[in-house]
């Protein structure tokens, strides 16, 4: 473009966004079209069914706009009772194990044989839905609670641990150097030039698990790990939607207020 | 002040002893809901069942091996199922989250007093329910089938796109704004030049992560009848048929990391 | 012509930004705007083209007045000034060219903008532009790709491109090193005596000024307490503009930005976890 370009009559088109060259947009804007076609294609629905469901969907709506916490307001409150209790306990025990597997994946302070088997652990805990591993603790500990206790601090380790370990990684490497510098040992490194850093998150981090914890308690029941979710299941199944518009608005309720209560003490923290 | 004088010169303590109460107190309050949280919990739990553990694992474990590989045949067509309940259900919860997110940015919203708080509520309620609950309360409406499914990934990916993009949006550089409204656009080109470009990449990765954890959630959905691979879970869960359950088990953890990957590539590549 | 007439500015705060200024710029006059941080210059320029609602007094325009508009009026006054930002404020993630052609959306329909289908003879006025600024070669660069000093020039070019009868440029030069800033002023005195076009700059570097514009404002809590030729600014007029104490206060301006950034990585990974806390 070193020659002068013509005063007038050049055109301008805006470059594309994402792939830049003409065959591989073509060729994935197509394949993008082709699946879609190919995945409603494949839909299979049942209209009359869903017809018939509307009344249902009507009932439902009633249900939750009219919600009916009275009538089985015990069987409310005991699985309200199970899955807050779970939610409590799994979150301490979960973070009382993610902690130390936290701080031996952090490739900064941990010797390698050390982070791989950490690192192992946050993976096999990462790869699966809380579902499945509820089905198999259910299996293994029975119906009940404590099966969903078991899970819930299962499935803590491979958000807390990653997450922490990611956050010691990126500390600032000078003020452990610092630390080291005035030949402190191992431990002293963590205490004096590390947790400084990561301490606010950590409790940030165990806020939002708490959090989550209560939100998933509300789902394990449903595979029998006990909780509110067994409850709601149950009226789903007698059809009862009056009483599961119930359970549905405490747990909006509760999440609303959890989630107010956990960034109130998160500001209140840093 | 950590440093107080005493006869025998200043002594220096971490924190004041009112922070070191105030701190204990917490750590208190944290042991005792913890044993009492545990003590409720556990006034139901058979402990003989739970002592029973490792028997019932090892039990688990051999009939769960060797894995009957040939079932994998059975799982294609509720794989694809699976694959397309994710998919149209991420794109259709961004259809409908990317307005809601906009109602409901304080710097963008239409109306503060009516629309902003509607929007924040349907981000909270569809946030605070799991799909697979979404995915119950549909089948019981819909009957079974992978619709159900869509519907429910889509009604949760609503608040967690809708949440994580209004907070984009609210945090853009206003000066960029500024200069656009300068230029005397309207309210649609600012809106388009000045901050639809800053959200942009931020609303792809959220999209692409919504889309991989969306394929998680719909390899259980079929636990409650809303089709794919997890109602062959179920199936196989009901007869005890655990040596087919390690076959799906399998099936998903390969789709899972596949399409963390597949995410992971989409999203260092937006940004 | 640009005139303003008692222009007053009260604040929902109560900060009493502007206490009735008043003063004309003629056509190709560039008028510096100097004066302490705080003192009003930037709610002063913003009053003119509103993007700040002045509370009380008149703007006029080529004896338009521009105070009391609205709506359409509104917008097709704001397309006749052109303003040139501190920051740039450039869409940072649009290319330069669409930068550039921003500056007539004011002008085209909004299925124009939407499709970047502009008119011809806008993409013309843009490429002239652009080479006149001297980034011929940049056009489909994304904006947040250019050094400062390139990105000053695009902010330039957008102004221009709204074929504006004012300019109004704001801190033009605080973040650049002192060659660039000297070779932005140069091209924006250039451009102004090229298209007889009034300008009001708001700058903080006092000599820079003296260097290249016409006449100089000098406002000091919201007040104008100097106006007239650069040479005419001696010692006693600068102590009346800023005081003693103010060259403190912009030095700890600098500190903050550079705090500011520390704080954007800690922001990063603030935002990863949670997107993972509410999945």
């Amino acid at each position: 473009m070193s020659a002068t370009p013509p005063v007038a009559g050049r055109r301008w088109r805006r470059p594309p966004l994402f792939i830049q060259s003409r065959l591989w947009r073509w060729v994935i804007y197509s394949g993008v079209l082709v699946y879609l076609v190919l995945a409603v294609g494949s839909l299979e629905v049942d209209w009359q069914r869903v017809y018939a469901g509307l009344e249902r969907a009507q009932r439902f709506i009633g249900g939750f706009l009219v919600p009916d916490f009275v009538t089985r307001s015990d069987q409310i409150w005991r699985g309200m009772v199970e899955s807050l209790t779970m939610t409590v306990c799994a979150t301490v025990v979960g973070i009382a194990i993610s902690v130390p597997i936290g701080i031996g994946a952090a490739r900064n302070i941990a010797p390698w044989p050390v982070r791989v088997v950490c690192r192992a652990i946050i993976a096999v805990s990462r790869a699966f839905q809380e579902i499945v591993i509820a089905i198999l603790f259910v299996a293994m500990f029975g119906f009940g609670p404590f099966a969903g206790f078991v899970t819930l601090s299962f499935t803590t380790i491979g958000f807390l641990s990653k997450l922490l370990a990611d956050d010691i990684e990126e500390i600032d490497e000078s003020q452990a150097e610092a630390t080291r510098a005035t030949g402190a040992g191992w431990w002293q490194i963590v205490n004096y030039g590390v947790q400084p850093q990561v301490m606010p998150r950590l409790i940030g981090l165990s806020l939002y698990r708490l959090d989550i914890n209560f939100r998933e308690s509300a789902v394990i029941g449903i595979v029998g790990a006990g909780g509110i979710g067994a409850t709601l299941n149950t009226a789903m199944e007698r059809y009862d939607y009056d009483t599961a518009g119930a359970i549905l608005l405490l747990i909006i309720l509760l999440v609303m207020a959890a989630e107010y209560g956990s960034s109130h003490i998160r500001k209140w923290i840093q | 002040m950590p440093v107080t004088q005493t006869p025998s010169g200043p002594v220096w303590t971490r924190r004041t002893t009112t922070e070191q109460w105030a701190s204990w107190a917490g750590w208190l309050a944290v042991a005792v809901l913890f044993v009492i949280s545990w003590q409720v919990m556990n006034t139901n739990t058979i402990w003989s069942f739970v002592d029973d553990a490792p028997r019932q694992a090892g039990d688990l474990l051999s009939r769960s091996w060797p894995p009957r590989w040939s079932y994998v045949g059975n799982l294609w067509l509720p794989l694809w199922d699976t694959l397309n309940m994710a998919t149209l259900g991420t794109l259709i919860g961004t259809i409908l989250a990317v307005p809601t997110a906009f109602f409901a940015a304080r710097n963008t919203t239409p109306s503060v007093a009516i629309l902003r708080p509607v929007a924040l509520f349907v981000i909270v309620a569809s946030r605070s329910i799991n799909s697979l609950i979404w995915a119950l309360l549909l089948v019981a409406i819909l009957g079974p089938g992978i619709l159900a499914g869509i519907i429910a990934i889509a009604l949760r990916s609503i608040g967690f796109i809708g949440k994580l993009l209004y907070e984009a949006i609210e945090e853009i550089d206003e000066s960029q704004v500024e200069a656009i409204r300068a230029t005397g656009a309207g309210g649609w080109q600012v809106l388009d030049y000045g901050i639809v470009p800053q959200v942009l990449p931020a609303f792809a990765g959220i999209t692409v992560f919504r889309w991989d954890i969306n394929i998680r959630e719909s390899t259980i959905l079929g636990l409650v009848g809303a089709g794919g691979i997890g109602l062959q879970l179920q199936s196989s869960l009901n007869v005890l048929a655990w040596s087919q359950v390690t076959v799906i088990f399998a099936l998903i953890l390969v789709t899972v990391i596949v399409s963390e990957w597949v995410s992971g590539k989409v999203r260092t590549a937006i940004i | 012509m640009l005139r303003i007439d008692a222009l007053d500015k009260r604040y929902k705060t109560g900060d009493h930004a502007l206490k009735g200024v008043s003063f004309t710029v003629e056509r190709g006059q560039v008028v510096g705007l100097i004066g302490p941080s705080g003192a009003g210059k930037s709610t002063l320029i913003r009053c003119i083209n509103r993007l700040v609602e002045s509370s009380r007094g008149k703007v006029l325009l080529n004896d338009v007045e521009i105070t009391g508009m609205s709506g359409s009026g509104l917008r097709r006054m704001r397309r006749r000034i052109g303003m040139i930002f501190q920051e740039y404020a450039l869409v940072e993630r649009l290319t330069v060219m669409e930068n550039v052609l921003s500056g007539r959306l004011g002008y085209v329909p909004f299925w124009r903008s939407f499709l970047r289908r502009y008119p011809q003879a806008d993409v013309d006025k843009a490429f002239a532009l652009l080479d006149r600024v001297g980034l011929t070669d940049h056009v489909d660069k994304r904006a947040d790709a250019l050094s400062g000093g390139q990105r000053q020039r695009v902010g330039i070019a957008r102004a221009l491109e709204q074929d504006p009868e004012l300019l109004l440029v704001d801190e033009p030069t605080a973040s650049l090193d002192p060659k660039t800033s000297r070779q932005i002023m140069r091209l924006i005195c250039e451009v102004c005596r090229e298209r007889q076009l009034p300008a009001i700059i708001n700058i903080h570097d006092v000599s820079l000024a003296q260097m290249f514009v016409d006449r100089i404002i000098g406002l000091r809590a919201g007040e104008v307490v100097f106006d007239g030729p650069p040479d005419g600014l001696d010692h006693a007029a600068l102590t009346e503009i800023y005081g003693e104490e103010d060259w403190n206060q912009m030095r700890a301006e600098k500190e903050e930005d550079a705090r500011d950034e520390e704080d954007a990585a800690a922001f990063e990974a603030t935002r990863r976890e949670r997107m993972e806390g509410i999945a």
